[in-house]
């Protein structure tokens, strides 16, 4: 067991630190990626990460990538939120569309799709739910027809919840190729643009306000078979290997929890009432807190050394959407109730410093709020625990 | 970086599990239960042979002792497997806290072969003797004495109330710190007469009061040096009850879902229900965290690192809380049955619940890590 870094990932974790203290956007220079124009400044950041190869670290060199191992990895990750990087609107491509691709793309679609991904040129946006698939998944109904050529397919039906979905270039999501196959079965993955005719995009205010997701309407979409990833009627097959990423590994690197764990000592340091009668219960909460992102930072580390000895992630990854969200949650829990009565102040307080401000804790709080419905329901995430890790019978 | 047991952890680990799978059964440990408190025919001897055999008893004793010199790694593995197994002999306060705090003892007194400590510790290792530890707690002020004067016999008797295997053990690391006194370490060899039973909720554990007298040759360290060994003391025993919690946990998680598939209520099996998944989802999905936790901390210690105390701290407050809500859990999933004392959960549930509020339990240790960040913050 060692826990130290050799230094030849040292010396990537200085260059990759000299890297984003030079260029991270100051705090507030941007807008909200859910806004037109946060949009558009967070594609131009993406820009310049990618310039310097810095977008898509664990990616092979001919996509943009570096070729760095899960260690360089997770390095990159922890620099990035010690550096308060902005949010990564390629997000859903880059952390969700990308593993899979590189499971199942053939060489001329990663030869195509990849390089704007890992750009910023080509945002990705997901299609998974739909108003009566959300936790049910395989119940979708959007389904894909042969064109009368028979050359390729026409979509028809609806997704929801599509982050991104309403400024994204790209969509990526499953469809009915064959009706009457059982559930599981008969789907297929597409790759569609969001200009095609017959796309229509209704943007969707989430909780803060902002167009964070969208509906989408398919009316007789065509799409060509190279379009397709994977096989036709393996969509779930494909589907899966992109919510392993989203569950496991990529999406939720503990360096977000880590850092937001760091800045909750902090505030607790400047506002705790140290007699105050909270003051022992929210020591407790800030504690518990602070506590279970080290966890969740120790379990990835465990995890990746796992994959880097070979083995696979094995089943014990769907424990982890369950504690980084609930991690996430009890850190801005604990944050808010350290402010008070200010934690509801939209604006930053004047007379307030840096980080003790509430606005930064009140947004994280409400992103944090999604992290237990979305990827899969925490409720969905305890069944597939109870079953595969505990053999427990399908209900 | 390398976060993984080696092989050779691993298979130290799997004899252990081995051994104990057929010298540490249900049936023996309900046989303690039952009031037979050695469960008949000498078992907890025959047991304590066989894990000296594998080297468990003095495994963080030096080779020169008679020892296997390996570190808090392994004996983590060894006692999460104690902790699956229900072992009730005191291998936790024997091997992983006793035997090191002597070794330190004989190394700093330079005592060599031939010293006391030197001497014990060879037995200690060879199964020959059992060593436990008493008369200190930890609290989130600091470490306490639980040692206190004698309230009625002759003046210079001391005290020490709820010391883990006194019925079995051939010799005691005991703590005081009386007023004017300061923090003191005693060697306090077995007397039968001074030993006292105090029953316990768990009703596998041996635990009990020790009546002694301090004199200067029982002292082994005094002042800063044996407040220095208590506090090393304290992270040890922080991170070796976690490590065995966590086998605890494992197997109460266990012994519930082989019950929630077997028990079939609407017709069907209880466990498709998602109540009962979710309850022991929950649990298992706390065991998986506190588990790297636990590693890290066993990982500290060896090393020494500056951040041992703390990372001690997080594993058992972890730990803890994942053994508390696993018993809870599958106390509830077996339902009226799980309350019986015929069910064999309660042989592990109660371990738990001693275990969990032993040497602090999960909110002391959060309040000692706290501590630990704020003053790390306050240094950035």
């Amino acid at each position: 067991m060692d826990l130290t870094f050799p230094p030849a990932q040292e010396a990537f974790r200085t260059e990759a630190r000299a890297w984003l203290e030079a260029h991270v956007p100051a705090p507030g220079t941007l807008a909200s990626l859910d806004t037109a124009e946060g949009f558009e400044q967070h594609r131009a950041w993406e820009r310049t990460m990618f310039e310097d190869r810095w977008s898509v670290v664990s990616w092979p060199a001919q996509y943009g990538g570096r070729d760095v191992g899960i260690f360089e990895w997770l390095i990159f990750e922890e620099e990035y939120y010690r550096a308060g990087g902005p949010r990564r609107v390629s997000q859903n491509g880059v952390f969700l569309l990308a593993p899979t691709m590189f499971e199942h793309a053939t060489p001329a679609q990663k030869a195509r799709y990849l390089p704007p991904m890992a750009a910023g040129d080509e945002i990705w946006c997901q299609g998974w739910s739909e108003p009566d698939a959300g936790s049910d998944l395989a119940g979708i109904r959007s389904r894909a027809t042969p064109n009368a050529s028979g050359d390729g397919w026409v979509l028809d039906g609806q997704k929801t919840w599509c982050s991104r979905g309403a400024f994204a270039e790209w969509c990526f999501g499953i469809f009915r190729t064959d009706p009457g196959a059982e559930r599981h079965r008969g789907l297929t993955y597409f790759l569609v643009p969001m200009d095609a005719p017959g796309v229509t995009v209704r943007p969707i205010s989430q909780l803060d306000g902002e167009t964070g997701f969208a509906e989408v309407f398919f009316e007789g979409v065509e799409v060509a078979d190279d379009q397709i990833l994977g096989s036709v009627g393996e969509g779930w097959t494909v589907a899966m290997s992109t919510a392993g990423s989203e569950r496991g590994l990529s999406l939720r690197s503990p360096a977000r929890y880590s850092e937001a764990a760091g800045r909750l000592i902090d505030l607790y340091a400047a506002r705790a009432d140290g007699d105050g009668p909270q003051a022992g219960r929210i020591a407790d909460d800030v504690a518990r807190a602070y506590i279970d992102a080290e966890a969740y930072k120790l379990h990835t580390y465990w995890t990746a050394s796992k994959v880097a000895d070979g083995h696979s992630v094995g089943p014990e990854a769907s424990c982890n959407k369950i504690f980084w969200s609930e991690t996430d949650l009890a850190i801005h829990t604990a944050a808010l109730q350290l402010l008070g009565p200010e934690a509801e102040l939209l604006d930053p307080d004047p007379s307030g410093e840096g980080q003790a401000q509430p606005g930064p804790w009140l947004d994280g709080y409400l992103f944090a709020l999604a992290g237990p419905i979305y990827a899969g329901t925490n409720e969905i995430q305890r069944n597939v625990v109870a079953e595969r890790l505990l053999g427990l019978p399908r209900g | 970086m390398r976060f993984a047991f080696t092989e050779q952890q691993l298979e130290l680990r799997g004899a252990v599990r081995q051994v104990l799978a057929r010298e540490c059964t249900v049936a023996d440990l309900r046989a303690m239960a039952l009031g037979d408190r050695h469960g008949g025919a000498g078992r907890t001897h025959e047991r304590w042979s066989v894990l000296a055999e594998l080297g468990a008893t003095g495994l963080l004793v030096p080779q020169a002792h008679g020892g296997l010199g390996l570190g808090e790694l392994e004996l983590v593995g060894v006692l999460e497997e104690a902790g699956w197994a229900g072992l009730p002999e005191p291998l936790l306060e024997s091997a992983g806290l006793a035997a090191p705090l002597m070794a330190a003892a004989d190394a700093a007194s330079n005592g060599g072969a031939g010293s006391v400590l030197g001497r014990f510790l060879e037995k200690v290792a060879a199964g020959e003797v059992v060593a436990t530890v008493g008369g200190i707690d930890v609290t989130s002020a600091g470490l306490v004495t639980t040692t206190t004067p004698s309230p009625e016999v002759t003046q210079g008797t001391v005290v020490t109330p709820r010391v883990t295997g006194a019925s079995v053990a051939g010799v005691a690391l005991v703590a005081l710190n009386l007023p004017g006194a300061g923090w003191q370490l005693h060697l306090v060899e077995a007397d039968p007469d001074g030993v006292t039973t105090t029953p316990s909720i768990d009703p596998t554990r041996d635990l009990g009061t020790l009546e002694w007298s301090p004199w200067p040759h029982t002292l082994i360290a005094s002042g800063e040096r044996a407040e220095a060994m208590l506090s090393d003391l304290a992270d040890r025993a922080a991170l070796f009850s976690a490590a065995q919690l966590l086998g605890l946990t494992e197997r109460m998680i266990t012994m519930a879902a082989d019950y929630a598939k077997e028990r079939r209520q609407f017709g069907k099996p209880i466990g498709s229900f998602q109540a009962v998944k979710h309850h022991l989802a929950n649990a298992r999905v706390a065991l998986e965290f506190a588990r790297p936790t636990t590693y890290r901390a066993a990982d500290s210690i060896a090393r020494d690192l500056a951040d041992r105390s703390a990372h001690a701290s997080m594993a058992k407050a972890m730990a803890s809380d994942a053994a508390d809500l696993a018993a809870r859990v599958a106390l509830q999933v077996h339902g009226a049955i799980g309350y019986t004392w015929e069910c064999d959960l309660q042989l592990w549930m109660k371990r738990a619940w001693v275990l969990s509020a032993a040497w602090g339990d999960a909110p002391t240790h959060r309040s000692r890590v706290l501590s630990h960040a704020m003053a790390a913050a306050a240094e950035r």
